[in-house]
Order: structure tokens, then sequence, then C-alpha cells
């Protein structure tokens, strides 16, 4: 024990990293999810058949492999240098947390687009604004209330999956944790080593759901809804 | 005032307008003018296609066949190469200009307050000012009773509030058409005649043009100057008011009308 703040010293010297990708990976997520999304309704089929092509094969294979793929495979193809750097792995795992995870919120965006009665549409086609506008200011504002509690979870998963990064040997907290199983004189100590690992992920993860939570009622009060109807259930269930 | 053309008797005319969905035949062969100010209201029971004419007037819906053509000008279908090819988006929406609709759901957007409701077209579509449309705004919100609603979301009002915002936001748009589809179906009944007062008096206070499907029989009877019989997807009967509810031709009309009066 009298090592403790030797390991959350070290595991925390990950956490740049670990912040970095989750951070990255999201606003790169939120990014494709929506352009995926939205061409997942395209009445073009050529668009949707590309942009299912870009779903299925990011949901359906295999992480590990994507990350390899892009920091091996791609870089020796291409003769990119970009897996050189420590900040270069960083930016390969952000793009294929991001690529990967977008695939997912592409169906939460489109499934929430299509949640949307189609009353609002048409209002907006009386109106005579633009297909654009249409989503722009009727279509989405209503569906992102929909779309945010599947993005808390979508969220935590990408920051769970950070640690896969360690894989392609990106410096982060489980990186860290992990270099420190090689010191033998640590070897009873793993538990605590983990146990601290474990604690700041899902610290992180209920900064990310304080977060959505707080993003919802923003958005679920600007559609006209007071409370979401989740939030009053566990009012309830805490009242009683 | 609209540009002399030799169709400025018309305001509406459909032509040889088939529309199916899959293989169900909606409409069929439908041939008919509106008048340039006239006041047409559409009865029928359900299912006789009258909502889908509203629906294909909007561009709500694709004709199968045929041609509808507002204030002379073809709706569903552009002229191109000297023929008639199906409409652009980009010609829909300079087609729509002249259009507007007041729904049985109200459709108002529940993201909007009542004034943005109200003021969002006009301000993208017809490229108004903020502040003049939401002067016009104001006049329209107070035209229809809910000046003091004006910071309210809709979620906020009744039925019947709701509806009239929905007409003020429907006016807006500076129609030369509107199409009410079903306007106090959805509306408590205690709800219903202050909006079909209000209707009665847009309509007897404007040069706007109206297509009307509603059940409400003594309003329809009160403010159409015509009324059509729809059964089958096809006109039964086209006439004045007084003629049709009073003295019909055609047995389906007396039949149709008689079943109204029994519900009621």
């Amino acid at each position: 024990m009298e090592n403790f703040s030797i390991y959350l010293e070290r595991v925390l010297e990950g956490l740049p990293a670990t912040l970095w990708a989750t951070g990255g990976g999201i606003a790169l997520t939120i990014v494709l999810s929506f352009l995926a999304g939205i061409a997942l309704l395209s009445p073009s089929r050529t668009v949707r058949g590309l942009v299912r092509i870009y779903v299925e094969g990011f949901r359906g294979s295999s992480e590990v492999v994507q990350l390899f793929f892009f920091a091996v495979a791609l870089a020796i193809f291409f003769g990119l240098p970009w897996n050189q750097t420590a900040e270069g792995l960083l930016l390969i795992g952000i793009i294929v947390l991001g690529l990967n995870h977008g695939a997912y919120g592409a169906e939460i965006v489109r499934g929430a687009v299509q949640s949307v009665p189609k009353a609002q549409r048409e209002g907006a086609i009386a109106l005579n604004f633009t297909p654009v506008q249409r989503m722009w200011r009727i279509i989405l504002p209503q569906a992102v209330v929909e779309m945010l509690p599947p993005f808390n979870n979508l969220f935590i998963q990408l920051l769970k999956g950070t640690a896969l990064l360690s894989f392609i040997t990106v410096p982060e907290m489980f990186q860290k944790a992990d270099e420190l199983r090689a010191v033998p004189s640590f070897a009873n100590d793993l538990w605590i080593i983990y146990l601290i690992l474990l604690v700041i992920y899902m610290l992180l993860a209920v900064v990310i759901t304080l977060v959505m939570r707080w993003l919802e009622s923003l958005a679920a009060r600007r559609v006209g809804r007071s409370v979401p109807s989740r939030e009053k259930a566990l009012a309830r269930g805490a009242a009683a | 005032m609209s540009e002399p053309s030799e169709t400025n008797n018309e305001m509406i005319r459909f032509e040889n307008v088939v529309k199916r969905f899959g293989s169900n035949t909606v409409l069929e062969d439908l041939n008919f003018t509106v008048a340039p100010g006239e006041f047409v209201t559409l009865i029928g029971p359900s299912g006789s296609g009258k909502t889908t004419i509203l629906r294909l007037v909007m561009t709500l819906e694709k004709v199968s066949e045929g041609t509808i053509y507002v204030d002379g000008k073809p709706l569903s279908h552009m002229p191109k190469g000297g023929k008639l090819v199906p409409a652009d988006e980009k010609y829909l929406r300079e087609a729509r200009k002249s259009i507007g609709m007041v729904f049985q759901q109200f459709n108002l957007f529940p993201n909007m307050n009542v004034l943005r409701n109200v003021t969002e077209g006009p301000i993208r579509s017809l490229g108004q000012s903020r502040d003049e449309a939401e002067k016009k705004a104001k006049d329209l919100l107070e035209l229809v009773g809910l000046t003091d609603k004006i910071d309210a979301r809709p979620t906020q009002l009744s039925g019947g509030q709701q509806q009239r915002v929905a007409i003020a936001r429907a006016l807006a748009m500076e129609p030369k058409v509107l199409l009410l589809d079903e306007v106090t179906s959805a509306l408590d009944p205690e709800l219903v005649t202050g909006v079909l007062h209000l209707l009665k008096d847009i309509a007897n206070s404007t040069d706007i043009t109206f297509l009307c499907v509603t059940h409400e029989m003594q309003f329809a009877r009160d403010v159409s100057d015509r009324v059509m019989m729809f059964d089958g997807g096809q006109i039964v009967e086209d006439g004045h008011p007084e003629k049709i509810f009073t003295d019909p031709d055609h047995d389906r009309t007396r039949e149709f009308l008689q079943a109204v009066l029994d519900r009621a």
C-alpha cells in the first residue's frame, strides 16, 4: 500500500492521452454519426449504399484489428510515418474510435430522425422550407432529444474502448498501468493498480453521463417538454 | 391581383388527375377547376380521396397521372423542352409559394414558441426581415385572438389555441390558396365553434381561394361558394351548398348527408 501514490501518479500520466482519445473520438463520432445518419435517409440509392458499407464495415469488424490496420498496414502501404510518434499513434486511435463509434451513432441519428412525426416534415413543406431548412430547423432539434440517451451509452463505450489503444502503444492509462506489471516488486499490488484504473474510468463515465443528462434536459426544454420521463421516473423512485 | 393570362379565372385546375397508392386507386381521372377567391368544400365518406386532393395541391403527394395547375402554372410538373416533366425541388419551391395549408393535427413546431412558429416561414421562405415578419405575425396573432400567448410553447396551448396559431402561421405566408384539412376534427367540441367563426371571418374578408375538407356541414353550408361531394375518388355532385344540402341530385349524396346527420 505504501506505493499507492506511485501507482496513482503513473496511471494518471496516461490520463491526458485517455482524455484526448475520448474527447477526440467523441467529436469525430458526433460528426460522422450525423453525416452518415442523415445520408442513410438520402433519396439516392448510391449514397445510402456507400454509407451502408461504411456502417456495416466498421460495426462488423474487430476494433483491435482496425487499429492495427490503420497503424501498421496502412502506414506500410502508403509509406506514412504516422506510426512513429506517440502523437501520431494517438491520432490513429482517435480516427479508429471515431470511425467505429460513428458507425453505431449513424443508426442512432437515423432512428431519431425517423422518430420525428411525419407531420412535422409536412408542416415545414407547407411553409415552403428547403430540404436543408426542414432538417436543420425543424427535424433535428426534435430528434436530438431522442438521440442523447443512446449517445450517452455510446460515448461511455468509447471511453472504455480507449484502453484498446494500448495495443498500438498509445501511452494512455491502461498502457501506463500495464507497464507497472513488469516491475516484480509491485506484483502483490496489481489488484490496487487495476482498481485505481477501474475507479478512474468509472469517474470519467459519470462525468460523461452528467454532461449528457444536462444536455438532455436542455434539449427537452427546447422542444417544450419539461423533464424527460426517465428522470421523472427516477425522481419518483427516489421519493418512494 | 394576379397577372392577366388565359387562365386567370382559374386558381386551381385538376386535369385528368389519377392518384394511386400501390394497386389502390384513390383518385380516378379527376377534372375540376376552382375560381380565384372561391371557397370550395369537399365532402364525402372517409377514404373518398378528399384529403388526398389537398395533399396533392400542397405537393405532399405526387400525382400518378395527369396535371394540377395552380394560378395558371403546372404544379406537379414543370415545362422543359416543350414538354411537362416531373417537377424538381427548386421548381416546387417556387410553385408552393402561393399555397398554404392548415392541418388536422396543427403540425406546429414544438421547438419554437408561438411567435417563431408564425415568423419562421416568412423569414426563411419569403426572405422577410425579422422585424417585418414579427410585426405581421403580431397582427395575425391579434386577429386569431392570441396576443397574450406570443411567448408560449405550442405544448402549453389548448387544441383550439394551437389551431389558431396554425391558421395565423398559414396566413403569414400570404397564400393565394389556403387548404383546410379537417381543421376542427381533432378539437374538443366546445372549441370547434370559435375556430370555425374565425375561418368564416377570414374567408369573408380576404380574396384567398379556399379548398376545405370538413365534416362540419353547417359550416360548409354557411361559408362555401361551392360544395363537391366525393365518393370512390370521383366527384358525385358539384354545386351550390343550398342545393347540395337541401335538394341533392344524387342518392349517394343524400345517403351521406343523412348518415352525417344521424351521427350528430
